[in-house]
């Protein structure tokens, strides 16, 4: 049972950020997605809905997301539906339902580093950062890997705009259940970018596959059959594979092959349409 | 803490302890027609509208809806009267459990597609994946929201 035992909500980051070092214990509400689950008691709960932390931005050269954006308003988002052919709101989209996604929040998911979350997986095909309200700006992929160092807050994402082609593919039991695996690929100009995730572990690049893949690709400026293959191998060989419920080790590493020959077909031909 | 919520244009200021979800301050309320499911997040028949948007009310917290609009089954009673009759001409009100929140979400996707008369069953999937329903098997309630969608907005929903 969850146990509150006070609530806050500033109006300010510097306002949470106080709040958020004055005492052990003191908690973040995001989406609040998990809250109902299992039991806990948070001495100090800071609702960051009243932070003004809601908001996608177009600059010159990147978009903002805020940290309280909600999976809905990715989903609804004209501004994003422009850029990497929509992949934040199509790897959104069969996440539980729309009741759901209009309360998760992407601050609560980057900022907890979800090892099942589509979304990450989404977000590191492109190029990537999160700002720390007091820590400063990160790459993603060290963000997913090191967290913070420090009681913080997640402020917004940041993504360079630039003529990426992306994809995401995931393999899930049902729609709106969790991926047992899912994977996005992102193609710029000659080189291509790997991630994997849900493996069960939190997404991940895959260098070699991406190493192999830029090398074959400048062959002939498409892949072989047996490129994609030997591709799908150097995948399954070179990050970790779990076991969980909704999958093992071994079944993962072939839908790893699957998901990657699908999405790299889908990535290339994007390109290409682009470039015609 | 106090907390104002306007429910279904009626303004209430009630007490709730922080740990309060939305759920449970309805239904202390009288607001009964919001039911209570899986508390996990899941099952969607909770579900009502805040600010117009469809969301599980066992997963917010009351407290942060201070200052806001909720919309909940007995708000669009009238609206609910018309769904239900397609629900039930189609077979699928059967322990009408899920109903309520179900019709909320029906509600939601009018007022998210761009045009409801050509709404696609891909859509209608779409916007009621989070409605679970334990007798129907869906089939009936696809049907029956695109005979709703097609005589209120026309003969083009497919």
């Amino acid at each position: 049972m969850l146990n509150i035992k006070e609530y806050v909500a500033p109006t300010s980051l510097e306002e949470a950020y106080q709040y958020l070092v004055s005492q052990k214990g003191a908690t973040l509400l995001g989406g609040c997605a998990y809250l109902n689950l299992g039991t806990r008691t948070i001495p100090l709960a800071i609702d960051l809905s009243k932070a003004g932390l809601s908001f996608i931005k177009e600059e010159n050269d990147y978009i903002e997301i805020g940290a309280m954006t909600t999976f809905g308003d990715i989903e609804q988002s004209k501004v994003l539906a422009h850029y990497f052919n929509n992949i934040l709101a199509l790897s959104v989209s069969d996440i539980v339902g729309v009741q759901l996604r209009n309360l998760v929040t992407v601050g609560g998911t980057v900022y907890s580093r979800y090892g099942f979350s589509d979304f990450i997986t989404a977000l590191h095909a492109l190029d990537t950062k999160v700002k720390l309200y007091k820590q400063g700006i990160f790459d993603l992929e060290y963000f997913l890997e090191k967290g913070s160092k420090e009681p913080d807050i997640l402020e917004k994402v940041i993504i360079k705009k630039d003529n990426r082609k992306a994809v995401f593919k995931a393999m899930r039991n049902s729609h709106g259940d969790y991926a047992i695996l899912n994977l996005a690929a992102a193609q710029i100009g000659d080189k291509f970018r790997i991630v994997v995730g849900a493996r069960p572990g939190r997404a991940a690049l895959a260098y070699q596959t991406m190493e192999y893949l830029n090398k074959e690709y400048l062959k002939n400026q498409e892949f072989t059959s047996s490129a994609l293959k030997q591709a799908g191998e150097i995948l399954s060989e070179e990050l970790s594979f779990g076991s969980n419920g909704r999958g093992s080790s071994e079944y993962r590493k072939e839908l790893a092959k699957v998901l990657l020959r699908k999405a790299l077909k889908e990535v290339t031909y994007l390109a290409g349409q682009s470039e015609n | 803490m106090q907390v104002n919520l306007k429910i279904n244009g009626r303004e209430h200021i009630v007490d709730v302890p922080p740990d309060e979800f939305l759920l449970t301050t309805l239904r202390r309320l009288g607001y009964l027609g919001t039911r209570q499911g899986c508390d996990t997040s899941t099952c969607g028949v909770c579900t009502v509208h805040v600010d117009g948007k469809a969301v599980l009310s066992c997963t917010i917290l009351t407290c942060r809806l201070d200052g806001h609009e909720i919309t909940t089954i007995e708000g669009v009673e009238k609206e609910a009267e018309i769904i239900g009759k397609y629900l039930v001409a189609e077979g699928v009100e059967q322990c009408g459990y899920c109903s309520p929140g179900l019709i909320m979400s029906i509600l939601y996707l009018e007022k998210c597609v761009q045009n409801p008369a050509d709404t696609t069953d891909e859509e209608i999937l779409h916007y009621l994946n989070g409605n679970l329903c334990r007798c129907s098997g869906y089939e009936g309630q696809l049907r029956a929201i695109k005979k709703y969608l097609e005589v209120k907005y026309g003969a083009g929903s497919k």
